[in-house]
């Protein structure tokens, strides 16, 4: 090897005139930085990985840890990410394994969104005062009805409704299985959107024993490995969603390593302990649109069409194409998963330059579908990459129904975002299914944190709407005069469907 | 005494046909003919049943026995594509052949197709606990067989003076389960992270219970078949994708 040593990634410090010697540090990391010797805190800083877990539990505030102590020369070409991805690969000659969202600087549409509100001439709402309805339904609502009068006077329906997912609010918890997350993480989320009233998805990794009782607000998945799939698994799920991909990394299966197998994950998924869990990048029997409206009415014909049936893309070139044949395929949803979107495990080449925003890919599926005349065949979910309720109202606007959320979820349950969920030591015990690190996560604590940012957000929706004269979500979703472009260029405005400011 | 039924799935679309087989099913019937039966999908799907036979007089459409979890399905005629697809339970005996993705995602019961079968036929079977597919083709099989094959049990018998297997890929991606092929195996078809050997009597004797059971269902002399020689096919490795990666 010529190439040495690269510089740290991150540097830790002791302070050792507060550190008490309390050795909470040790106890916590999980990667192996602390050890204690001569009565003093010793650090490997090399091994750090920036997840905050020693900082939070140190007592005395002793603990610092700086990024990139050492500069490289700077380049604005040659980045330093580009130089150790080099570096990496000379050595390995492998795949970079990645974790967590797209770490590129692309610009963040969203922050180049604004929301509009009112003044004087329509008067703004106080949702302290006024109802605001956040209610959604998700799923086909029938482009009209028939009605026959009885004899009697009474109106009956006759238009036979399709079954829809009823959400108090517009955010979701999206699909994290079990295994990529821990079986505490999937407890807490699910014993949050219980309580809120929403669904969270189950991920590719089957149903758990204990998440039955929180069946009522599960989506259950079925992706291309089908693991845990069986007739039990669909009919405890109050929705069905198939995977066809993910926006961190579209085009691609997945692989749970063997060494996240543990007895309980393997009992979940359906397969031996130890043994790698391959999903392949396609359905091997979808090869065509056709076949997908195939999937979606076996899932259908299964639980004898009493599920609603969603189904999940990656937001890519031809987003709107594809889920124009998806609505025509039976399905009740359509879920855009925005290049953003986090992931526990994925190369870093897809992370980082496969898929488009979700921004750019809702609106455009949104526009699409309304051309076609078939936006009430289908409701559209948002995902990959929505960090607060101004996303969510944005995203609306942009044409979504609702939204998934992921990461936001967990760094509620204390994540930090160190993205290093794939090596499975996730010292905040969620990506991982090391039981003593499992073990760190009170499901029941974390749960009110998660029921907390979603209520919080939801607050901040309706303040939102309220102070643009709009009292219900319904008005908001796809309404694009309520949003202008700062600084955006003309042709993302044009597919955006939104003016500039000041226009 | 079995209660039996006999439907005539003439001009029946599969929901109300799948309706019909429910009710019967519920009603405690356990012998249920349908006639006529031209293309329709999905017959079957997600249906509970031990000790209930499904006779099917025609050619049913794709996906049949999908989620399946006991009954048995006996299809006088050619099936179409994907039969026991993501099955669970219960068997399928095919009197004739079926399409491409035969016993896709399989997990546990048997699947026994007379003739041939399309591409990718056992691709991703998987196994866990006592819960152990199994697909058996009488006549051969086309490029892609058991492909990803997590788990579970494959047989190609080449029957009728056919080759079991002449085209590529056979067991791509393999990381569980096996594939055993009567007579010789060409390893220019077999795909990445597969291997082959010839059986061993002992292999051979694990699946002799197997290939008697099959001979049975079609009328067939099982003793010619277990004398013959066999190629076992199996995962180079349980973990095919362990040396791809570094870490970031």
């Amino acid at each position: 090897m010529t190439i040495g040593s690269i510089p740290l990634r991150f540097r830790v410090d002791i302070d050792h005139e507060r550190c008490m010697l309390c050795g909470r540090c040790m106890e916590n990391c999980s990667y192996g930085v602390f050890r204690k010797d001569d009565d003093k805190i010793k650090v490997n800083s090399r091994n750090c990985v920036a997840c905050h877990r020693c900082l939070a539990f140190c007592p005395r505030d002793a603990i610092d840890i700086t990024e990139k102590p050492t500069d490289y020369r700077s380049h604005p070409l040659w980045t330093r990410e580009v130089r150790e991805a080099i570096f990496n690969q000379a050595r390995t000659g492998k795949i970079i394994l990645a974790g967590m969202g797209n770490a590129l600087p692309y610009p963040v549409i969203f922050d180049r969104l604004v929301l509009d509100a009112c003044q004087v001439t329509n008067p703004s709402i106080d949702p302290l005062r006024e109802p605001m309805e956040l209610r959604t339904y998700l799923g086909k609502k029938p482009s009209q009805l028939a009605l026959r009068e009885s004899a009697s006077g009474d109106i009956e329906l006759l238009t036979k409704l399709t079954p829809n997912l009823q959400i108090e609010t517009p955010i979701m918890v999206g699909h994290m299985s079990y295994g990529a997350i821990s079986l505490n993480a999937q407890l807490a989320l699910a014993k949050a959107v219980s309580r809120v009233g929403t669904f969270m998805g189950t991920g590719e990794g089957g149903l758990h024993e204990s998440l039955y009782p929180y069946q009522k607000h599960m989506i259950v998945q079925v992706a291309s490995g089908r693991f845990g799939v069986d007739i039990n698994y669909l009919e405890r799920g109050t929705a069905i969603e198939i995977k066809i991909g993910q926006g961190a990394k579209p085009g691609i299966g997945g692989h749970l390593p063997g060494e996240k197998v543990c007895a309980d994950v393997s009992c979940t998924r359906m397969i031996p302990e130890g043994s790698d869990a391959i999903s392949p990048a396609p359905h091997h029997d979808i090869y065509s649109i056709e076949d997908l409206k195939q999937l979606v009415r076996s899932l259908k014909e299964a639980t004898e069409w009493k599920k609603p049936v969603f189904v999940k893309i990656a937001a890519v070139h031809n987003s709107a194409a594809i889920a124009a044949g998806i609505a025509r395929s039976s399905a009740d949803a359509v879920v855009v998963d925005g290049f953003r979107g986090g992931t526990g495990a994925a190369p870093r080449v897809f992370r980082d330059h496969v898929g488009i925003p979700i921004e750019a890919a809702i609106a455009s599926v949104d526009a699409k579908l309304r051309q076609q005349g078939i936006r009430n065949e289908v409701s559209l979910i948002a995902s990959g990459g929505i960090r607060e309720s101004a996303d969510i109202a944005k995203v609306i606007a942009l044409g979504a129904d609702a939204v998934y959320i992921g990461t936001s979820a967990l760094v509620a349950m204390g994540c930090r975002v160190c993205g290093t969920c794939y090596r499975g030591q996730c010292a905040w015990g969620i990506a991982t299914q090391k039981p003593e690190l499992v073990a760190r996560l009170n499901p029941d604590e974390a749960s009110v944190q998660v029921e907390n940012l979603i209520h919080g957000w939801t607050l901040e929706l309706a303040e939102l709407m309220g102070a643009a004269g709009i009292n219900s979500i319904e008005s908001l979703r796809g309404n694009r005069d309520r949003l202008r472009s700062y600084m955006l260029d003309e042709a993302l405005m044009n597919v955006l469907d939104v003016k500039s400011v000041g226009a | 005494m079995a209660r039996s039924v006999r439907i005539d799935a003439r001009q029946i679309h599969y929901t109300p046909l799948n309706q019909m087989i429910r009710k019967a099913v519920a009603e405690g019937i356990t012998e249920i003919v349908i006639d006529n039966v031209l293309g329709q999908r999905f017959i079957a799907d997600g249906l509970r049943g031990a000790g209930v036979t499904i006779t099917i007089n025609g050619v049913p459409g794709g996906d049949l026995g999908m989620f399946m979890s006991g009954p048995t399905l006996i299809i006088n005629g050619n099936a179409d594509h994907a039969p026991g697809n993501t099955m669970d339970r219960g068997c399928i005996v095919i009197h004739g052949s079926a399409g491409d993705a035969v016993a896709h995602s399989m997990r546990g019961g048997r699947v026994y197709v007379r003739d041939n079968i399309g591409y990718r036929g056992g691709i991703h079977m998987k196994q866990y606990m006592e819960k152990r597919p199994i697909l058996v083709v009488g006549g051969s099989a086309q490029a892609f067989l058991g492909e990803y094959m997590a788990g579970g049990l494959l047989i190609v018998l080449g029957l009728n003076g056919v080759v079991p297997l002449s085209e590529r890929g056979i067991g791509s991606g393999i990381h569980g389960g096996e594939i055993f092929v009567r007579g010789n195996v060409n390893d220019s078809i077999l795909g990445v992270g597969a291997k082959q050997k010839p059986a061993t009597d002992d292999e051979k004797h694990t699946i002799a219970p197997i290939v008697k059971d099959f001979a049975s269902k079609f009328g067939l002399d099982p003793e010619p078949l277990l004398a013959s020689d066999f190629t076992r096919i199996s995962p180079a490795s349980a973990r095919p994708f362990a040396n791809k990666y570094t870490w970031e």
